[in-house]
């Protein structure tokens, strides 16, 4: 076999892509992002395909799955289908916006802790500590029902609660990394703390971040799910995968389409980012898992 | 040993302090009316306004307002704006319903975490282990409120046996043991549903922690010795594994407090999800405050005893 140098991350990439469960996910979670994409453009443009999502039709109303309406439709004769897709780019924005505030924080604290030590790190970790206490769920629904569930709202707040766990893990990184040969010779040649910190250890620190990145999306997702379910997501007439279980509630057992397409469309977008976040972690850790 | 405890107790003081500002400033710090009839109304005249915010000190400056809301708390005289009643008093009935659910969970989250961790980390990379991490992240995706709600429809179609609330209203108990199964039965159903996130990460946690401490040199020598398979993971491995499981109940048990609030919910089970979800609704910021801080003040105590514990078992902890 020929020896080919390869930098870590295209070892990474080729650990990565001999993982048969990650590359399924990661495809699944692709083509998800393109039905997000799409649809949303389609919504935004207003364009009714495969039919309006906000069309009520009492005639239509609460109709099991048939040829007209693959997935049935609501109590309000709205297609159920159509909803599931034009809702698919809220649900995915709440994950991806939410980890991205969620990142910011807690990249930066955890840097800050793990690369100055002493009584800041001492107090930022009390800090964490402190929140980690506090049942998240509870805490969020506590602020958005305070401030009014919006879209923003929302993504800002399940942002703000849960940066502790990478803020943790960033430190760690970082307390290994700053003894290292190439953050001393930085320091040597007269570099600041903050282009130490930023261009020399945080990329070297890049695929742990990225991997809690991936596996916090579904969290965010589903909370914004569990949000929707006591009233307190995005509100109606907009479509999310929460909300239109919420609504489909009060007809459990008339429609059990209502209940069913939504939560599989959640259960199978979560599971498909833990799966691909998992391989992510599984090629980034140079030692075999298996040993 | 006594500096390891005092020092654990200083910092535990330190983050009461925290926890108290948190539960304290998320609910005042966010903009809204604090009134419950809102800000609009306009059957509600300025006297009543005025009136309202003397009685639950809505008119000092903000760190007085904390201050009062403190004392008012550990001295048992906060009230909640919906019923005028202690809300110590309040969360106290509702205390038990929610122990004992999250109680059973975590029991059932820890059992089954640790079988499913044990057998996944002893047929590592092989096609069990790959099934069995398949289902825990299956189990972390589902969505709660859906999972219990398909299994009520479930159970309730298929067999028509009440599930909701602690006990079957109307059934005459012909004696005490069936009383009890019926309740336990109540409780099973969403102790159970609670608890599958948990067995997810805590199995996850087993078998990373197992994994590694199968590679150790006294596992190699424990073999060498011809001990059995099954002596060398139980007797040798799992023991030395099984720090991450402990130190996991301080991470699952706020994920548990939270999950009640929607599995209290569905099953109409009278505990502190559903008093929070009520006072959600309702705006009542006393009883919102005291539940936040009792809450994670309940997860830090439960941390400090774990601490104490670990440290009385294995004396490396206490010089971190």
């Amino acid at each position: 076999m020929k020896d080919e140098f390869l930098s870590p991350g295209q070892r990474m990439m080729q650990r990565f892509r001999r993982d048969r469960i990650g590359m399924i996910s990661t495809g699944f979670v692709v083509v998800l992002f393109l039905v997000a994409v799409t649809f949303g453009t389609l919504s935004w443009l207003d364009v009714p395909f495969p039919a309006d999502p906000n069309l009520t039709s009492l005639e239509a109303k609460l109709q099991p799955p048939s040829a007209a309406h693959w997935l049935g439709t609501d109590n309000l004769g709205r297609d159920v289908l159509a909803r599931l897709l034009h809702g698919a780019y809220i649900s995915l924005s709440v994950g991806f916006v939410a980890v991205f505030v969620s990142l910011a924080i807690g990249v930066v604290v955890g840097a800050i802790s793990g690369y100055f030590g002493g009584w800041v790190d001492n107090v930022l970790m009390r800090v964490v500590d402190a929140i980690m206490c506090f049942p998240t769920f509870f805490l969020i629904l506590t602020a958005v029902a305070l401030l009014g569930p919006s879209l923003l709202n929302i993504i800002v707040v399940i942002g703000l609660v849960s940066w502790t766990g990478t803020a943790r893990l960033v430190r760690a990184e970082f307390l290994t990394l700053r003894e290292s040969e190439y953050v001393r010779a930085a320091r040597g040649l007269g570099q600041n703390s903050w282009a130490i910190i930023f261009r020399h250890i945080l990329p070297n620190a890049a695929a742990p971040i990225f991997v809690t990145a991936v596996l916090g999306i579904p969290d965010a997702i589903l909370t914004e799910a569990g949000l929707s379910f006591l009233g307190f997501g995005v509100q109606p007439p907009q479509a999310t995968w929460g909300n239109i279980i919420s609504d489909g509630k009060s007809y459990i057992l008339d429609a059990w389409w209502l209940i069913l397409f939504p939560g599989l469309a959640i259960f199978v977008s979560a599971l498909a980012f833990y799966l691909a976040g998992d391989a992510l972690r599984r090629a980034a850790s140079s030692k075999s898992e298996t040993q | 040993m006594t500096s390891f405890i005092i020092r654990r107790l200083l910092i535990t003081m330190v983050l009461v302090f925290f926890i108290s500002i948190v539960s304290f400033f998320i609910i005042t710090l966010t903009p809204g009316s604090p009134y419950p009839w809102g800000e609009l109304d306009p059957k509600i005249s300025q006297t009543v306004k005025d009136n309202f915010r003397k009685q639950f000190h809505l008119d000092e400056p903000m760190w007085k307002q904390y201050y009062l809301n403190m004392r008012g708390l550990f001295s048992g005289d906060l009230r909640s704006i919906k019923d005028g009643r202690p809300v110590l008093e309040r969360i106290g009935e509702r205390l038990p319903a929610t122990l004992a659910l999250n109680v059973c969970a975590i029991v059932i989250s820890l059992s089954f975490g640790l079988l499913i961790g044990v057998y996944s980390a002893r047929n590592a990379g092989r096609w069990p282990d790959v099934t069995l991490s398949v289902f825990s992240f299956a189990m972390l995706a589902l969505p709660g409120f859906w999972i219990s709600y398909l299994v009520i429809i479930g159970i309730t179609a298929w067999f028509g046996t009440p599930l909701l609330g602690t006990a079957s209203y109307g059934t005459v108990f012909p004696n005490a043991a069936s009383q009890f199964l019926d309740y336990a039965w109540h409780l099973a159903l969403p102790a159970s549903l609670l608890a599958l996130g948990g067995i997810a990460a805590q199995s996850r946690y087993v078998r990373a922690s197992m994994i590694e401490t199968l590679g150790e040199d006294y596992i190699r020598t424990a073999r060498a010795k011809g001990l059995d398979e099954e002596t060398v993971s139980y007797k040798h491995a799992l023991r030395n594994s099984i720090r991450p499981l402990i130190t996991g109940i301080g991470g699952l048990l706020p994920a548990l407090i939270g999950g009640s609030i929607i599995i209290e919910s569905i099953f109409a089970y009278p505990g502190i999800g559903r008093l929070g979800y009520q006072a959600v609704l309702e705006r009542d910021y006393p009883t919102l405050i005291a539940l936040n801080f009792i809450t994670a003040a309940l997860v830090l105590l439960g941390n400090l005893l774990a601490d104490i514990l670990y440290a009385a078992v294995d004396p490396r902890v206490r010089l971190e």
